[in-house]
């Protein structure tokens, strides 16, 4: 039932050449990038080709505990990767982005692999939960660093406003309340945007990775729709884990603002 | 000495990457105080006063409030009864009433609510209209920021004012108009109520307050009644 093309080594090198174009450019316009060029060309190529091993790998061996350890590593990177993102750091930064990439993105993930898809034959198919968990990783992590440089960057800007209200007897969670609100909404509105021109402006990738391999376009859209909603959901529960957590870290319970913690 | 202080700093200090900004002070505040706290910047007036108010972490020592240190669970309250007052009033959106409405709406002041005609009258007798609580707060100067400011502590009648440089940068009649608020405001309960006004201007502090502690790298030096 394959209804797709099967592409050799030689056709995907006729489309890597493309790549000349980008190299063209850079030495007619003298933008010296060619070093660079040919770096995420070889990125491109061989991290993909790893991924490919691994993933045929764990199809072949398809045990519960491969594939959730793959998928611990993937959410470990998207919460060092989220931590690194932040212009301004503090202690314990790499923990809170982390705790909260795992939250949401899991039980965003499990919920759907046990929900909407309750009738895969395992809980944990890798052919699902891997490529799904993926695709939220990628989309939660925007929207946690998004929304966590938003908060930092307004407690900073914004100390004057926080601290009179400390000062007037507020609570941190009152001091901190519009910092955090700006913060998560932030971080939700890169999502909601694409929610908004899907299918319009854009083709998601999945949905057409799925269309060119021959799986009927109805279908194709419902799991399109399937994974907005998980985005959308671990987006959001991200965003707001990580804005909490910064906020129960970055002011003392006595609620002052621990302003000395941000560099 | 035989009245409980409404706060006391014992021996606190501060440091940074091995520089002392706050260098074992003690400080009392009774009612009835008005202390004057001068001393060049830098020398950790403001700083002192911030630690006063839980705003800054101390290294070691300790402050009390009514003999007792500040558990978390009284931090708001504590606040909300010694209130600092910041050098430069923050801008915020929205009217002037608005922002002077603000502590109404924090948990620590639930039940209490806005004296319109109590502010408006404070306003008269600085000589400004009651058109005033509907300019934006954005776009007032710094003395008529500052005097809000004063008017949104003032209000929720605080045993105790920490007032940081409260008229440094502003012109002399709004500088006038701030000491008067904070007079009237010793004048309603002169024996229950105390205050810090950290001043670089010695002629004001005398004026104002009944002792001077003067500060130098750190430490409080010399006290004068």
């Amino acid at each position: 039932m394959v209804d797709y093309i099967e592409l050799s080594n030689a056709q995907v090198a006729l489309a890597a050449a493309l790549i000349v174009i980008n190299g063209i450019i850079s030495v007619v316009l003298r933008l010296r990038i060619e070093k660079m060029l040919v770096l995420a060309s070889v990125r491109t190529v061989v991290q993909l080709a790893l991924v490919g091993l691994v993933l045929e790998w764990i199809f072949h061996v398809d045990r519960w505990y491969v594939v959730i350890a793959i998928a611990a590593v993937m959410t470990l990177v998207a919460g060092w990767t989220a931590a690194a993102r932040s212009k301004r750091t503090f202690p314990g930064l790499r923990l809170i982005t982390t705790v909260s990439v795992w939250a949401s993105s899991w039980t965003l993930t499990a919920y759907v692999l046990f929900a909407v898809f309750c009738d895969l034959p395992k809980w944990y198919e890798p052919q699902y939960a891997i490529p799904l968990l993926g695709m939220v990783l990628g989309n939660a992590l925007n929207g946690i660093s998004v929304g966590l440089s938003t908060f930092t960057e307004s407690l900073v800007r914004q100390r004057g406003q926080v601290e009179t209200l400390i000062a007037l007897g507020a609570t941190r969670h009152e001091a901190a309340a519009e910092p955090m609100r700006e913060a998560v909404r932030t971080g939700m509105i890169p999502i909601i945007n694409s929610m908004m021109v899907v299918g319009l402006v854009s083709l998601p990738g999945m949905m057409t990775g799925q269309v060119i391999s021959g799986v009927d376009p109805a279908q194709a859209v419902r799991y399109q729709i399937v994974i907005m909603f998980l985005i959308a959901g671990a987006t959001a529960l991200g965003t707001v884990s990580v804005v909490y957590l910064s906020m129960l870290r970055l002011f003392a319970t006595n609620h002052r603002f621990r302003r000395e913690l941000i560099g | 000495m035989s009245q409980l202080p409404l706060i006391a700093a014992q021996g606190i200090s501060r440091r940074i990457a091995h520089r002392s900004l706050l260098d074992d002070v003690s400080i009392e505040l009774v009612p009835g105080d008005r202390i004057g706290l001068l001393g060049p910047s830098g020398s950790g007036k403001s700083l002192l006063l911030r630690s006063l108010a839980l705003l800054e972490p101390i290294d070691s020592g300790q402050i009390l409030w009514l003999g007792r240190p500040v558990s978390h669970h009284q931090a708001s309250e504590f606040r909300s009864q010694v209130m600092y007052v910041h050098q430069r009033a923050a801008p915020f959106e929205g009217t002037v009433q608005s922002v002077l409405c603000l502590p109404y709406l924090l948990k620590c002041n639930r039940g209490r609510t806005f004296d319109r005609d109590w502010i408006v009258r404070q306003l008269q007798s600085i000589g400004r209209g009651e058109s005033f609580l509907s300019q934006p707060h954005e776009q007032l100067s710094g003395g008529e920021a500052q005097i809000v400011a004063l008017l949104r502590a003032v209000q929720m009648s605080p045993r105790v004012l920490l007032l940081d440089e409260p008229t440094s940068a502003l012109d002399s009649q709004s500088g006038q108009h701030i000491e008067s608020i904070v007079i009237n405001w010793l004048a309603d309960q002169p024996d229950d109520r105390a205050m810090i006004w950290v001043s670089h201007d010695a002629t004001q502090a005398r004026r104002i307050c009944n002792s001077i502690i003067t500060m130098r790298s750190g430490q409080t030096q010399l006290e004068e009644n």
